[in-house]
């Protein structure tokens, strides 16, 4: 065929059909004048590393933490946690509210299991002035601490879940960490940010009812976390995923301030409701959950288990909760029933000053640490007499975990690192404060 | 721990009365740091310590005391104070820096603070003692612009890095906007 | 390109029609949670609120694909200029929706460190008030953005306020003024 046709036709049919063209015709014209030419440099060589920012804002869903790394190929070299990127001020607005308004500020830290950070700060208060509480006001505390303790790590089991890609686990934790939270609005009032937990007390009393409320979720709470085991512990995939990964020795964890589930998944069980009792935990069966191999997937088991002690803990306190008060009659603290403001002008001035003013703090300073879901938190209180405190810090467990990533990340690979930011389960809110 | 007793105990310049006999851990301090003063404060056991004995303290602790972390570093503003309770023989200075210690095998904390005066805010790192401290000592920096000399990377680390002022000191303003409303004839 | 360039006359109004209805009905949001709000705003993503009825259950990570950018917690003055950059980086259409009290007027905490307002920085087209807002609420604003590109308003409300947002000033900062 293409000796009947001239030279030029014969390149334009060619170039029209590419069809079975085995290699590429070149351009005629002005298309063939272009060049390519690439400037600048110098560009990297095989054993040139790469920083990558991890930014603040990105789906793994574990707030605004930004983590520069370097990386050679897919293996980390070093990874530098930046924080900073959710600071509130709370410490210092926590010096300008009174200590009644105190817990609402402290609440809003560790926005995950906001209880925990209420009691810690009313226990911190409750020192400095001498306070006894009544029996039930410290059952009440403990049982809502412990229902907070499995709604945080049911956001955990979610959040851990979707972030090593298993996206179906988002679903099912926030099922039934819904229960969870629909059970503490009927408490407390809110699903989330209580200020529940106050200097003296709580704010109510529990309301009628909450036996069954309770029971039922404990049940279904527990058959889901018996759906999740099925689902992962013995998934090849997520095995492969967590199992040896982000691997943490107990000097390492001990070293670097980590506490928590993350020190108790090294093998070292140290857990302060046990080793230094509040509330009524000596007076409550539970058992500390621990592992040895101080990896991802131990996290995830411990966090799992506890999710069951703490179910434990909550049908013992269904049926052991004590009978009285709910929250300390010193009329110091405790401002008068709202229906008395009616008959009584000393109730009226006395609510008055309460929420006005506050209460007034004699000066000293104190510190008082408690298992949070996270690890140890802790509340450094220092008062000078005033109704406002002159200092209000909060030893926030993240903070500190997140120094942990410093020995787990280095030398495994990027998307590990992910698995292991994750299984240290930082809530910014209470890194940045 | 033991019961609440707060009472402030005497001042140590000559040997003075010993500290109660459940807290050997600040007995052992104050016989090997003379100047250091010892309170029980709500029923813990705080030792206030000079600045020049900030880091041995704490090495102290580490490797003759057990305490095997360093829980929470912290600092203090008490530029406005009403009321402070300082213990006897304790010069009051501006900024404390509050360092608090949990021995794990031995289950006991102790707190140790220590006075920094404001024309001179630093203080000897222990971060390499602690690694924990690292970030703590850089938020108190920040928050207050105490120093802490032989940090390897002390930075702002929760403000901006390009941000004026220290904003936990006292002096430094909360910065409150005054509400305003749309078609309000003012702020309130 | 796009509605806005339209020359709107009754020729155009069934295609405007058109358009509304398919931006209305598959907005998909950018992950913006920051704080407490971000918990509120998974929730409403969840079995029991499940935002998926309205086509919304991806929240795309590329702020390229996504088109609302829902603000859900407190904008601190480090994280500002990195909303206003995936801000920048949405294509238009985009809308805002300021999740809970401390994203549109900076909440209890009104320091130093919080961002008083988010429509400081990004033009908001929805307040979404509570703290956090329940899923409900979060829902009842998503469903009022929804109506309001439905029925033209928002594009109408663009053209007229450039600025958009509720227009609040801050004059001084502690009886400094600023400049």
């Amino acid at each position: 065929m293409s000796d009947r046709v001239t030279e030029p036709e014969q390149v334009r049919l060619e170039a029209q059909t590419d069809e079975g063209a085995q290699e590429l015709r070149p351009l005629e014209g002005e298309a063939r004048s272009r060049e390519l030419v690439l400037t600048g440099g110098p560009w990297p060589d095989a054993d040139d590393t790469m920083i990558l920012n991890m930014g603040p804002q990105h789906p793994s869903t574990h707030g605004v933490l930004r983590i520069m790394m370097e990386l050679d190929g897919e293996t980390v070299l070093r990874a530098k946690p930046v924080v900073g990127y959710l600071h509130t001020g709370m410490e210092k607005t926590g010096e300008e509210l009174t200590y009644v308004q105190g817990a609402t500020n402290v609440t809003r830290m560790d926005y995950a299991a906001p209880l925990s950070n209420e009691l810690v700060y009313s226990m911190a208060v409750e020192r400095l002035l001498d306070l006894e509480l009544p029996p039930r006001a410290t059952w009440i505390r403990m049982l809502l601490v412990e229902l907070n303790r499995v709604s945080s790590h049911l956001l955990f089991q979610a959040t851990n879940g979707m972030d090593l890609g298993a996206v179906s686990m988002m679903i099912y934790g926030w099922r039934e960490r819904e229960f969870a939270l629909r059970v503490l609005e009927t408490i407390t009032g809110l699903r989330m940010n209580h200020n529940f937990i106050r200097p003296g007390g709580v704010a109510a009393d529990l309301p009628d009812g909450w036996q069954e409320d309770v029971l039922e979720l404990c049940d279904l709470v527990e058959r889901g976390v018996n759906e999740y085991n099925e689902l992962l512990s013995d998934n090849p995939i997520w095995r492969e995923r967590t199992v040896g990964i982000g691997v943490l020795t107990t000097d390492e964890a001990l070293a670097l301030g980590a506490t928590g589930p993350i020190l108790r998944s090294t093998g070292f069980a140290w857990d302060l409701r046990r080793a230094q009792p509040y509330l009524a935990y000596d007076d409550v069966e539970f058992d500390v959950i621990y592992t040895q191999n101080g990896d991802v997937f131990d996290r995830y088991q411990i966090r799992l288990y506890e999710i069951l002690e703490s179910l434990k803990i909550v049908r013992q306190c269904v049926e052991r909760i004590p009978p009285g008060d709910y929250r300390v009659q010193d009329r110091k603290v405790t401002p008068p029933p709202r229906a008395r403001i009616d008959e009584s002008m000393e109730a009226l001035i006395h609510h008055f000053k309460l929420f006005t003013e506050g209460f007034h703090v004699p000066a000293g300073e104190t510190y008082v640490a408690i298992e949070s879901p996270r690890g140890e938190i802790g509340c450094y209180l220092v008062a000078d007499g005033t109704s406002k405190p002159v200092r209000l810090h909060i030893r926030a467990p993240s903070f500190y975990n997140l120094q942990s990533m410093d020995a787990m990340v280095p030398g495994g690979m990027f998307a590990d690192a992910v698995a292991i930011v994750s299984s240290i389960d930082p809530i910014m809110g209470e890194v940045d404060r | 721990m033991a019961d609440s007793a707060d009472e402030p105990r005497e001042d140590v310049h000559e040997p003075g009365p010993p500290p109660p006999p459940d807290d050997e851990v600040a007995a052992a301090v104050l016989a090997g740091f003379p100047g250091a003063c010892f309170v029980d404060s709500h029923g813990q056991s705080v030792v206030y310590v000079g600045r020049a004995q900030w880091r041995d303290v704490t090495a102290f602790l580490r490797d003759e005391q057990r305490f095997t972390q360093c829980v929470d570093l912290t600092a203090v503003d008490h530029l406005v104070d009403v009321e402070r309770a300082v213990p006897p023989g304790v010069a009051p200075e501006r900024y404390e820096v509050v360092a608090n210690f949990l021995s794990y095998p031995r289950n006991r904390r102790l707190r140790v603070i220590c006075e920094v005066p404001a024309g001179e805010p630093e203080v000897t790192s222990i971060a390499d003692l602690y690694p924990s401290l690292a970030f703590a000592e850089r938020e108190v920096y920040d928050l207050f612009g105490i120093d802490f000399t032989g940090h390897r990377d002390i930075a702002r680390i929760l403000m901006p890095d390009d941000w004026i002022g220290h904003p936990l000191r006292k002096d430094d303003a909360p910065a409150r906007v005054p509400v305003t409303f749309k078609e309000d004839p003012g702020p309130r | 390109m796009g509605l806005e360039s339209l020359q709107r006359n009754f020729l155009t109004a069934r295609v405007e029609d058109l358009v509304k209805w398919a931006r209305s009905n598959s907005i998909w949001p950018a992950t913006f949670g920051l704080a407490c709000c971000a918990i509120e705003m998974m929730g409403t993503g969840a079995a029991h609120y499940d935002l998926s009825r309205w086509g919304m259950e991806i929240f795309r990570a590329s702020p390229r694909q996504a088109d609302l950018m829902i603000v859900a917690g407190r904008v601190s003055q480090k994280m500002a200029p990195v909303l206003r950059q995936v801000y920048d980086q949405m294509v238009e259409p985009k809308w805002v929706i300021s999740m809970g009290v401390c994203a549109s007027t900076g909440g209890m905490f009104n320091n130093y460190a919080i961002v008083q307002g988010v429509d400081q920085i990004v033009p908001v087209d929805v307040y979404v008030p509570g703290c956090p807002p329940g899923p409900e609420t979060l829902m009842h604003g998503i469903l009022t953005l929804y109506d309001q590109i439905k029925s033209g308003e928002i594009l109408r409300r663009r053209t007229e306020t450039p600025s958009g947002g509720a227009g609040i000033q801050i004059d001084q900062h502690d009886g400094v003024p600023v400049a």
